[in-house]
């Protein structure tokens, strides 16, 4: 048994760390917070020219050739360093996407550029508020409807769409964002340093993504392999907020001692320690069922899913507490990871729905 | 990252199993209740004799001791297969998970080799005398005098929450042996035979009404210098040794009340619906088994750091934390959810027997014992986050005149 990264997955790591440590600075996401760009375009190339939009893409359509692993060690780095960029969108759900259902020109057309950074995909499947629900429409290969809020929707080049045709039945569709039928709107959010938009499409030209036969159930596929992505992107935020924390309250001093040794901080961490060691620790194992595709996968990654949300959340909650009154300041950068986590605990489906799949996962089990 | 064995650890395992399905029944329930009391402790002794017999007692431990000299990862193996079974497996974790590896590290090597091959099959059953009635989350704090007479030591004083120590042979006992120096310089720790006329134990009736734990009192009782665990002085050093263990002993079988939980839900039907399609005990299924799976994957991980050579550190904290919590949490919901048949407590009325009735009235005592909740906070705070510590207002005083509140 090992259930730990390898010393190569590692290496990718640290590197990372290194790399997104000195480019992916609060200044850096702050840029994009405070302006009006979508994304950070410096920072997306050299992370292209880092090859790690390549990495899980194999090497006959372009790609590195490497596993799910390895993009779980960067995640957990993006997420750290709150990156401002379209690589959730792009690699976990739109290459992913491809990979899974693209028919044979599908991936040639997509993948290689995909792997180069010449574009930048996403997935367009909520329509507004609520569960999922799918009202948009193909017939005839146009589409019809709106989608909100589409991640870097205002950039990507492409989308993948989940829309109904004539006979009811859902299925995954490939759209091109620059093409005719297609209006993008810019949606304001709560973590402006990554974009969200909504898409209007009116007879807009789409083809259909491979042989995807129902669409819901390979949403439902693809959503799940991106849960374990988000969640180490979502432990990397945890622990750097909480380390943000614990340095604050070790050199702050309040009746003459540093306020980190009053037990009321220190339980307070001791809590956050506990979620974050217990997200990870789901977080590994969802990689390890992503990695061998294991057939406890859907339990696995709604498990560590849920964990994640819940950790980042409270982490970034309590560090914001911690901090007192400065953590409520927008100099601080507390509420950069307080609006992160309240972004990703909704992107690719919220809490109360992730939970309820971990319990039909769970009682459908045995 | 794989969960697989190696061909030497398949085959250990293959061992194991044909062992096991040859000397214990396999288990056809998730609930392990039945028999306490006087019945359990002597099946507990058989099958204790019965694997160290067979050569599968405290595997970790050297062969000269009574152990079979093999790795941390063997015992996961054992811990997985023996989990199936219906044994008393983990009956004597405080001696053989607690005092062993004190006494390896301390005791004279003469004193191991007669005590430590006893220990692992449980012909001598052990308890660990830390706590006592004004000494509890500030255990450094006991009272209990050590006073040296010739080549003995001779012990005044009380001891509480012992767990055991009415079937112990033998104890871990940790002393005061000298008042006039800080609390944690004047300690010393001993092994103690407990079959001896100085040495009275008394069970002490728990709020559920059962009775695990003791008071034992020490009049005058005696021990051989050569039973000293370590340096007169100390002890302490020698009792974080036992504490540490204990965690680690304990974070693998700390009940959370989960699979009795899912059981639950599967099976239980209320006003003609499954509760399963509850959205409010979906909520809690899924949060509590977020926190269960957590814990399985953290231990996973602990021990992936063992087998590479590490040390387990005070991580092993988390798992007494989260599942002591959650074990009450859940034992109070399900109750909840039987309505106003939630406060009966029969075996026949109530379900699984009543599990969550008791769970009730015992899970507090889980949350104090091993190291209270708020110990373990400040433990992960201090010991793994580095967080300052409190200040303390006896330090750098003598034991002798640090304020106790009594005047």
């Amino acid at each position: 048994m090992n259930f730990e990264f390898s010393e190569d997955q590692l290496f990718i790591r640290d590197q990372a760390r290194n790399f997104l440590g000195q480019e992916s600075t609060a200044a850096v996401v702050r840029s994009i917070l405070d302006n009006p760009e979508p994304y950070h375009q410096p920072l997306w190339q050299k992370i292209v020219d880092l090859g790690w939009t390549a990495m899980a893409i194999p090497e006959a359509y372009g790609g590195l050739g490497l596993g799910y692993l390895e993009l779980c060690v960067v995640a957990e780095e993006l997420g750290r360093s709150l990156a401002p960029v379209p690589f959730s969108s792009s690699v976990y759900l739109a290459t992913e996407a491809i990979k899974a259902w693209g028919n044979e020109q599908q991936k040639q057309r997509y993948l290689p550029r995909l792997a180069a950074g010449e574009l930048i995909g996403t997935l367009a499947s909520s329509e507004g508020q609520g569960a999922l629900e799918v009202n948009a429409t193909v017939e005839e290969g146009v589409l019809q409807g709106v989608k909100l809020p589409v991640p870097d929707g205002d950039v990507a080049d492409f989308a993948v769409v989940i829309a109904r045709d004539p006979n009811g039945d859902a299925g995954l569709y490939l759209v091109n964002l620059e093409g005719p039928g297609v209006q993008r709107r810019v949606l304001a959010s709560m973590d402006p340093s990554r974009s969200q938009a909504q898409l209007t499409f009116a007879q807009a030209p789409v083809e259909r993504l491979g042989e995807s036969e129902d669409g819901c159930h390979a949403l439902a596929e693809l959503l799940d392999k991106a849960a374990v992505l988000f969640a180490f992107e979502q432990i990397g935020g945890s622990q750097a907020a909480m380390d943000m924390g614990i340095a604050y309250t070790r050199e702050r001093y309040a009746f003459g001692r540093p306020v980190a040794s009053f037990q009321a901080i220190k339980h307070k961490f001791a809590d956050m320690f506990v979620a974050l060691e217990l997200a990870r620790a789901n977080a590994y194992y969802g990689a390890w069922a992503l990695s061998c595709d294991a057939p406890d996968l859907p339990l696995a990654a709604a498990t560590a899913r849920v964990s994640a949300t819940d950790a980042y959340y409270q982490i970034t909650r309590e560090n914001i507490q911690a901090h007192g009154g400065m953590g409520f300041t927008w100099e601080f950068d507390c509420h950069l990871y307080y609006r992160r986590a309240q972004l990703l605990s909704v992107a690719i489906g919220s809490q109360p729905q992730w939970k309820d799949a971990v319990a039909s996962r769970l009682l459908d089990a045995a | 990252m794989d969960f697989e064995d190696t061909p030497e650890q398949a085959q250990f395992r293959a061992d194991v199993v044909a062992w096991l399905d040859a000397n214990a029944r396999r288990r056809t329930d998730n609930l392990l209740r039945g028999m306490e009391g006087e019945q359990a402790f002597l099946e507990a002794k058989d099958w204790y004799a019965r694997k160290a017999a067979a050569g599968f007692a405290c595997l970790t431990w050297p062969r000269e001791y009574g152990g079979a000299g093999l790795t941390p990862l063997h015992d996961v193996i054992w811990a997985q297969e023996v989990a199936k079974y219906e044994t008393r497996d983990a009956q004597f974790v405080i001696g053989i998970g607690n005092c062993g590896p004190a006494i390896m590290h301390f005791a004279e090597e003469a004193a191991k080799l007669e005590l430590l091959p006893r220990m692992a099959s449980a012909e001598d059953v052990w308890c660990q005398l830390f706590s006592e009635p004004s000494a509890g989350s500030d255990v450094a704090g006991l009272r209990t005098r050590a006073e040296r007479k010739g080549d003995d030591w001779i012990l005044n004083g009380q001891k509480i929450w012992t767990s055991g120590a009415q079937h112990s042979d033998y104890g871990v006992v940790l002393t005061r042996t000298d008042p006039t120096v800080s609390k944690y310089r004047g300690l010393t720790m001993f092994m103690i035979d407990m079959r001896q006329s100085g040495v009275e134990v008394r069970p002490i009736k728990q709020m559920d009404g059962g009775q695990h734990f003791n008071e034992v009192f020490f009049n005058d009782a005696v021990v051989p210098d050569n039973y000293r665990l370590g340096e007169v002085g100390g002890g302490w050093t020698g009792a974080l040794t036992v504490l540490m263990s204990e965690r680690l002993a304990i974070s693998g079988v700390q009940p959370t009340g989960f699979p009795q939980f899912l059981d639950l839900v599967k099976s239980l039907e209320l006003n003609g619906e499954p509760i399963a399609n509850d959205p409010i005990v979906r909520e809690r299924l899924a949060t509590w088994y977020s926190q269960y799976a957590g814990l399985q994957a953290a231990n996973k991980r602990m021990l992936t750091a063992v087998a590479k050579g590490g040390v387990a550190g005070a991580e092993a904290s988390l798992g007494k934390l989260v599942g002591a919590v959650m074990n009450q949490e859940i034992a109070n919901f399900a109750c909840q959810l039987f309505g106003q048949a939630g406060i009966i407590q029969e075996d026949e009325l109530s379900p699984e027997q009543a599990h969550f009735q008791k769970t009730v009235l015992f899970s507090p005592g889980v949350r104090l014992a091993g190291g209270t909740d708020e110990v373990m906070r400040n433990i992960l705070a201090e010991q793994v986050l580095g967080l300052p510590q409190e200040p303390r207002a006896d330090k750098g005083m003598a034991f002798q005149d640090i304020p106790n509140g009594k005047g």
